[in-house]
């Protein structure tokens, strides 16, 4: 399986090459996730933002192959898993490494556990498929699992069901699930956005302290730019299925680039400053059938549009050191040589 | 930093609320009974609102703020009188409306209205647009669709619709534009009080900013009153004058939001507001991890139901419950640390 380990500590875990994924409406093809390219590197928090619609969890899903059958599909581009290309393996060959190398949490931590398992089975169902353990010894693991995630009485709960647990017990046993085999990479869905505050502060600290205790990579999607701020390294900003800006944490929020990103930041309401108006962003993000077909997807809706915005498409290109950004106004104002003077 | 088209115009109304109170609650409960047995007898109640007494005045928007279940919605359905209050009474406007029925409920209703949180689920996917936002004006008079549909055109126009939208269904409109069909129903009657419950939380955030300054552009314009619920601690304080937080049914601290925000005394308050993640990285801030969830209504901790989650809880706590002191002008708390 492995015939081409990482080859440096710096090598890409995750490498996503012009990613299309399309869904079928109608009989008729239309890309939700446009020309996608991405790394995650080893034990980085990536984060994913964007509005509804935006393509996030459509890309997420294009990495775990779990793709809604018959109705969408991975088109074309390369997803390249440490050093594996996952965009080739068949369902047997990807079952393998779902799981027990990349893990997925969700946002509905009560629909993505079975009501009718106890917690303990739906524990030891991943330990069984992944590792050659006896009964005895999946059950002390998952003990020790749901006691890793912060849950008191592990000896109890392992014998409990979903329906018996608060919404924030059942986001910690999804996290026990997924990192139960010690995957490398953890993508989580919008693992807070159903959670109270005070019990998102609870989830987050623990996604942030199994982070580091097990090395892992986190592709962190979310709407929430508290959240994004709080936990990643690095951050993806998309828009109809594109990437928009990909730059390091403090640049995203101290120096955002495109007018997306500034008209986002300038939306929420923020604890420390009183403003008399939020910034708002007129219209809505159009629909996958009604997308513009040529120049930058988020022209109409943006104040700095110029003529060529409708006709020209962007190219998501590095602006600044490590500051990726997908708009004409970088790309003809600024020379990409004299940034570093 | 960023740019910034905010207008700077009316920052100078921030004192516009008079002092005359439009609404009054006094220690109003609010119980659900959970019947069982063959008998459907009521074997426990839960107790959603227990105890809560807050005002507001004319031009003022207090906050209401609290995790799920803690009572938030149910004091303001209750508020309203879509729910029977158990216990306390409501005075609105001078009147008190707590045991008010039948048609003289019907006209105080006018007064006030409410805007949902689920656009989607709020409006009847039956009916044009028009009828929707007349139908609130034609409970009230016999008035024709057609000699309404003047003032529904304003309205829409008010909320920032197009004109077209009159003929069409729901369906046709993005969330955000559905709630603000659903806010031009509820000015329908010009009432003086809106209560909106968790109107933006099913928005994305560039919608929810339009949204948000849409309700305050139209309290300007109309003079309204609101009670706005919401569980995002940074929306309620961008639309608040006062805050009130609530916990398991109870009111814990009510005060002047940049009061409660610099300041918060109760210990639930403190941990509430440390939690929400701050949008920039380079704040790094003090946080308090509350322990476990929040304990069930039905049997709630004796004494301040808060105790068996709180960093300085004292026995006194597990016995006597605490009641809301003014600990400093206009900053009432119900906590054992205030004497």
């Amino acid at each position: 399986m492995s015939a081409n380990p990482r080859q440096h500590k710096d090598a890409p875990l995750l490498e996503v090459k012009n990613l299309e994924t399309a869904f079928s409406i109608d009989g008729t093809y239309y890309n939700a996730v446009d020309n996608v390219s991405f790394r995650v590197k080893p034990r980085q928090i990536v984060g994913i933002v964007g509005e509804s619609g935006c393509g996030k969890s459509v890309m997420s899903l294009s990495v775990m192959k779990l793709l809604p059958k018959g109705i969408g599909q991975i088109r074309n581009g390369e997803i390249i898993f440490d050093g594996i290309h996952l965009e080739k393996m068949t369902d047997s060959e990807i079952n393998k490494i779902r799981g027990k190398d990349i893990a997925m949490i969700f946002q509905e931590p009560m629909t993505s556990l079975n009501p009718v398992f106890s917690i303990g089975f739906q524990l030891q169902e991943v330990l069984f498929n992944h590792m050659k353990i006896s009964k005895k010894e999946a059950r002390l693991k998952s003990i020790a699992l749901l006691k890793s995630v912060g849950i008191s009485r592990p000896e109890k709960i392992v014998d409990e069901y979903p329906h018996q647990l608060s919404g924030g017990m059942r986001q910690r046993v999804m996290i026990a699930i997924a990192i139960a085999c010690q995957p490398k990479l953890l993508i989580a869905d919008e693992p807070t956005t159903a959670l109270d505050v005070t019990v998102q502060a609870q989830i987050l600290e623990l996604l942030k302290e199994i982070q580091e205790v097990n090395d892992m990579s986190v592709i962190l999607i979310t709407h929430d730019l508290g959240v994004v701020a709080e936990m990643c390294d690095e951050v993806i900003v998309m828009y109809a299925g594109k990437i928009a800006e990909r730059t390091d944490v403090d640049s995203l929020f101290h120096n955002p680039k495109h007018p997306y990103t500034q008209l986002l930041m300038g939306a929420i309401p923020k604890m420390d400053e009183e403003v008399e108006k939020l910034s708002t962003i007129k219209g809505i993000v159009p629909s996958l059938k009604n997308m513009p077909k040529t120049g930058c997807k988020f022209a109409a809706r943006c104040p700095k549009a110029m003529p060529e915005c409708l006709t020209v498409t962007p190219r998501l290109a590095e602006n600044e050191a490590g500051h990726e950004v997908a708009c004409l106004l970088y790309e003809t104002s600024q020379p990409k040589q004299e940034v570093n003077a | 930093m960023m740019s910034t088209e905010h207008n700077n115009t009316a920052v100078l109304k921030k004192d516009k609320s008079s002092n005359e109170v439009l609404l009054e609650v006094k220690n109003l409960k609010t119980y659900y009974p959970i019947k069982g047995g063959i008998l459907r007898k009521t074997v426990a109640v839960v107790k959603a609102v227990d105890d809560i007494s807050f005002e507001i005045k004319k031009g003022e928007t207090l906050g209401l703020v609290g995790e799920s279940g803690c009572g938030k919605s149910t004091a303001g359905r209750t508020i309203l009188r879509l729910l029977e209050p158990t216990d306390g009474q409501i005075i609105f406007d001078g009147q008190d409306i707590t045991n008010v029925r039948g048609t003289s409920l019907r006209k105080i209703r006018q007064d006030f209205q409410m805007v949902f949180q689920d656009p989607y689920a709020s409006l009847n996917p039956t009916m044009m647009v028009g009828h929707l936002v007349s139908e609130p004006i034609r409970n009230y008079n016999s008035k024709s669709e057609k000699e309404l549909k003047p003032e529904v055109m304003d309205l829409l126009a008010k909320v920032g619709l197009p004109e077209d939208a009159y003929y069409k269904y729901p369906h046709e409109f993005s969330g955000g534009q559905r709630q603000r069909i659903g806010i031009a129903r509820a000015l329908a009657l010009r009432p003086k009080l809106i209560i909106a419950d968790e109107p933006v939380s099913a928005l994305d955030v560039s919608v929810q900013s339009q949204v948000l300054n849409l309700l305050k552009e139209l309290q300007d314009e109309f003079d309204l009153t609101f009670l706005f619920i919401a569980h995002d601690l940074s929306v309620v304080k961008h639309m608040s004058d006062r805050i009130g937080v609530m916990y398991l049914g109870g009111l814990v601290e009510v005060a002047e939001k940049d009061s409660l925000y610099a300041e918060p005394l109760h210990p639930y308050t403190q941990a509430l507001i440390s939690a929400i993640p701050e949008p920039d990285p380079r704040k790094k801030k003090e946080r308090i991890i509350l322990e476990g969830d929040v304990p069930s209504p039905i049997d709630p901790p004796k004494g301040c139901t808060f105790h068996p989650r709180c960093a300085h809880a004292m026995p006194e706590c597990q016995s006597v419950k605490p009641h809301l002191k003014e600990v400093k002008p206009g900053h009432r708390v119900a906590c054992h640390l205030y004497k």
